[in-house]
């Protein structure tokens, strides 16, 4: 039986390598994406705690997070698509409109 | 035989996760997000979640990836990430934050040493009962919230007709 604190340490470094892309990368699609990769690290986490604890409220709460995601993945793209229609470069350094 | 499983997965995961951030091209990057979220399935497998494995077969690598592939193949042809980088400054500062961000999480992550309790019950029943009693109102909530998304899109979405 691997320990659980093998799967959180895990779960760690695949949320540092969603930050890095998040702050990386330009493309609002990759960055969505870096976005689902450490909501996918944090499932995990929560999944090795409640393994660690011997309770099944960790599933129950990953169940959440999923439904959750959905809900952030269909807004999120219909805010990209419906912003980069118009646009011909797709970078999001160029959406300064509302910075201060 | 765990240990072998649980490794190979682990390196499977890194490596596809860094794929994912390196590579240029979005719909590559899309492949190896697949593969992450396939190896974390594995692993919910091993840590006797059964439901969440499936379910994260079917919502993320099924229904969500679908939705992503889609919304590249509609907005990239060959237009991502060109031109010189008007933050390039502010970015070299991006893998040191992140390397200190990843030292401090792996040192909180390692402390929570911990010897593993019974096995909870990870099939659907279980679940389910603690669903429908203990988090019952989020659940409902949930459900609004999955109805404001689905309006949202749609009326994002929608092509303005007229001025």
């Amino acid at each position: 039986m691997v320990p659980p604190a093998y799967y959180v340490a895990l779960s760690a470094i695949v949320f540092t390598v969603g930050v890095v892309g998040v702050l990386v990368r330009r493309n609002p699609l990759v960055i969505f994406m870096s976005i689902e990769l450490m909501l996918n690290a944090a499932n995990l986490a929560f999944v090795a705690f409640g393994r660690a604890h011997g309770v099944a409220d960790g599933q129950v709460i990953v169940f959440f997070v999923m439904t959750v995601a959905a809900a952030e993945v269909a807004v999120g793209l219909a805010i990209i698509v419906a912003i980069f229609r118009t646009r011909y470069r797709i970078d999001v350094d160029d959406l300064s409109l509302m910075r201060w | 035989m765990q240990w072998a499983v649980f490794t190979v997965l682990a390196l499977a995961a890194v490596v596809s996760a860094v794929g994912l951030v390196v590579r240029a091209n979005p719909l590559h990057g899309a492949l190896y997000l697949v593969t992450n979220l396939f190896c974390v399935a594995v692993l919910y497998l091993l840590l006797g979640a059964e439901f969440l494995a499936l379910a994260q077969v079917i919502i993320y690598a099924g229904a969500i990836m679908v939705l992503f592939i889609f919304a590249i193949m509609l907005l990239i042809p060959g237009r991502a990430e060109t031109g010189p980088d008007p933050l390039a400054r502010a970015r070299r500062w991006a893998l040191p934050v992140a390397a200190v961000l990843g030292v401090a999480v792996v040192l909180v992550a390692g402390g929570t040493g911990r010897p593993p309790a019974a096995a909870p019950p990870g099939g659907v029943e279980a679940i389910g009962r603690l669903l429908f009693t203990t988090y019952l109102f989020p659940f409902e909530v949930t459900s609004v919230l999955l109805l404001a998304a689905l309006v949202g899109a749609l009326a994002l979405a929608k092509r303005r007709v007229g001025p």
